[in-house]
């Protein structure tokens, strides 16, 4: 089973393939994580909570939430 | 430096008559904070012109965390540089709002320091509510409230700062311990309360009794409402004494009882309490003579709103009756059914009560495995819900 840490460089990369195209809800991410990887919620819940801990992706609002990369300067 | 000075005669018409007026507390924090001086010329100018200049949302917040701060810019930030930034900060109120002056005086300290000095206490949410800071003191205000002791609330798709009434710390009417019960949900709910992960927003409100002091049964995706089981108390020599003193108890209490379930002969009240709706207006009206029974807890209900996206919606009842023990597992398990139903099946921005009535509440009761009863109705008597089964109707 992968790791909460490679569940997270999974999600970085979605949201980085993703960048300026779309937004994705972290509801989609872990969705996506859970198919891809057969892993549990609670697993993506740690992956997104470390992501946006060390700063790799932050959150965004515009009508909903959604995580996004940081925006240029604060990489 | 002197602060610019804005001419402001259609906000100075709000400071005129015997209440008290915005404006003359912003006109305060203006004298010595040059955000609110701004803030002054550019709500001037929208009442002349008629347009709000504002825009929100964005990337913007503290580390770690998606709620709590709601990005807010001026689209005139050549005219009114102090506000470029204006952006809200709502701080997690203690349930209840019961403050010590320190308290107070500390959150006031730190929000003139780092921001425009101006609160709203309490904002609809019911969290503090801080307007006006800058993207840079976002995390040095973060960093000196949690040094104080408090957290930032909620925003966005996610849970969103629990509020109840002051139920039992003051009024005699609690059913249940609405302070414990928020307390607990929102030390719980941590998680989505700060990292939002939701369709959209998720809103606990806890009232004591049926008057619903927050509003729940309106604006909450669950209200969990004070009730009582047993019949009401009585006092009949207090009854009589609000007769002695001129309440006219037929036409102000019996008559406006919705349940039509009281009697009054002159000397005795007599209560039906099978037909009573527990809707409190006797209570109210005789607040010495009437008591909400001992067999107490609360009713559950699910997916009011107002409107923002579609329609207002009004609760529905859940759970009929729940008894509120710590740590309120039973209640939370069935949450967290809920919960994971509507991420995994609702639309984005749809609350509940939405998600509710699309897919239908027979279907969502089964989804969730909570079987349904006739005590489960969207509004008291008129109609309940009855569900067939395929089997029964053939
Ligand atoms: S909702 Fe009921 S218990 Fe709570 S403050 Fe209001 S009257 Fe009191
Ligand atoms: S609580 Fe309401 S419905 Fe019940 S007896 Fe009093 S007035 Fe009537």
């Amino acid at each position: 089973m992968p790791s909460v840490d490679e569940i997270a460089d999974g999600m970085y990369k979605m949201v980085q393939d993703a960048q300026g195209q779309k937004k994705l809800k972290p509801t989609g991410l872990q969705k996506a994580m859970m198919e891809m990887y057969g892993v549990d919620k609670k697993t993506c819940k740690l992956a997104i909570r470390a992501l946006v801990d060390n700063g790799r992706l932050v959150y965004s609002y515009f009508g909903g939430s959604f995580l996004e990369l940081p925006p240029d300067g604060d990489k | 430096m002197a602060l610019k000075e804005h001419k402001t005669p259609l906000l100075d018409e709000l400071e005129k008559g015997e209440w008290p007026s915005f404006v003359t507390e912003i006109k305060n924090c203006a004298s010595k904070n040059e955000m609110s001086n701004d803030l002054l010329g550019l709500l001037e100018k929208s009442y002349r012109e008629r347009i709000g200049f504002w825009k929100h949302g964005g990337i913007v917040g503290v580390m770690g965390y998606g709620g709590g701060v709601i990005g807010r810019y001026t689209q005139l930030p050549e005219e009114y540089p102090n506000i470029e930034h204006f952006h809200t900060m709502r701080v997690n109120q203690p349930s209840g709002w019961l403050y010590t002056s320190d308290a107070l005086r500390k959150l006031c300290d730190i929000w003139e320091k780092h921001g425009s000095g101006l609160t709203n206490m309490h904002g609809s949410t019911g969290d503090i509510v801080f307007l006006g800071c800058t993207t840079d003191d976002l995390e040095p205000t973060f960093a000196d409230l949690t040094e104080a002791g408090f957290d930032l609330g909620g925003s966005g798709s996610d849970v969103r700062t629990p509020s109840c009434c002051i139920g039992p710390a003051r009024c005699e009417w609690a059913c249940y311990d609405t302070l414990a019960v928020t307390y607990d949900f929102t030390m719980h709910y941590q998680d989505e309360l700060h990292r939002p992960a939701f369709p959209y927003k998720w809103k606990f409100k806890m009232s004591g009794c049926p008057n619903d002091c927050v509003a729940s049964v309106a604006r909450a995706d669950i209200s969990i409402i004070g009730t009582w089981q047993d019949d009401i108390r009585i006092d009949q020599d207090s009854v009589g004494e609000y007769s002695d003193n001129g309440l006219d108890i037929l036409r102000d209490v019996i008559m406006n009882c919705p349940g039509k379930c009281m009697e009054w002969d002159g000397k005795t009240l007599e209560i039906d309490n099978k037909t009573c709706r527990h809707c409190m207006h006797c209570i109210n009206a005789m607040p010495k003579a009437l008591r909400p029974g001992t067999d107490t807890g609360a009713v559950v209900l699910i997916g009011s709103k107002a409107p923002i996206v579609e329609g207002a919606i009004i609760s529905s009842v859940l759970v009929p009756f729940w008894k509120p023990e710590p740590p309120y597992d039973d209640l939370k398990d069935l949450m967290d059914e809920i919960i994971d139903l509507w991420c995994e099946e609702g639309k984005a921005r749809e609350r509940i009560g939405e998600f509710i009535q699309r897919v239908g509440m027979g279907n969502f009761l089964d989804a969730i495995g909570l079987e349904p009863e006739p005590a489960m109705v969207a509004y008291p008597r008129d109609n309940p819900y009855v569900f067939y089964e395929d089997a029964e109707e053939e």
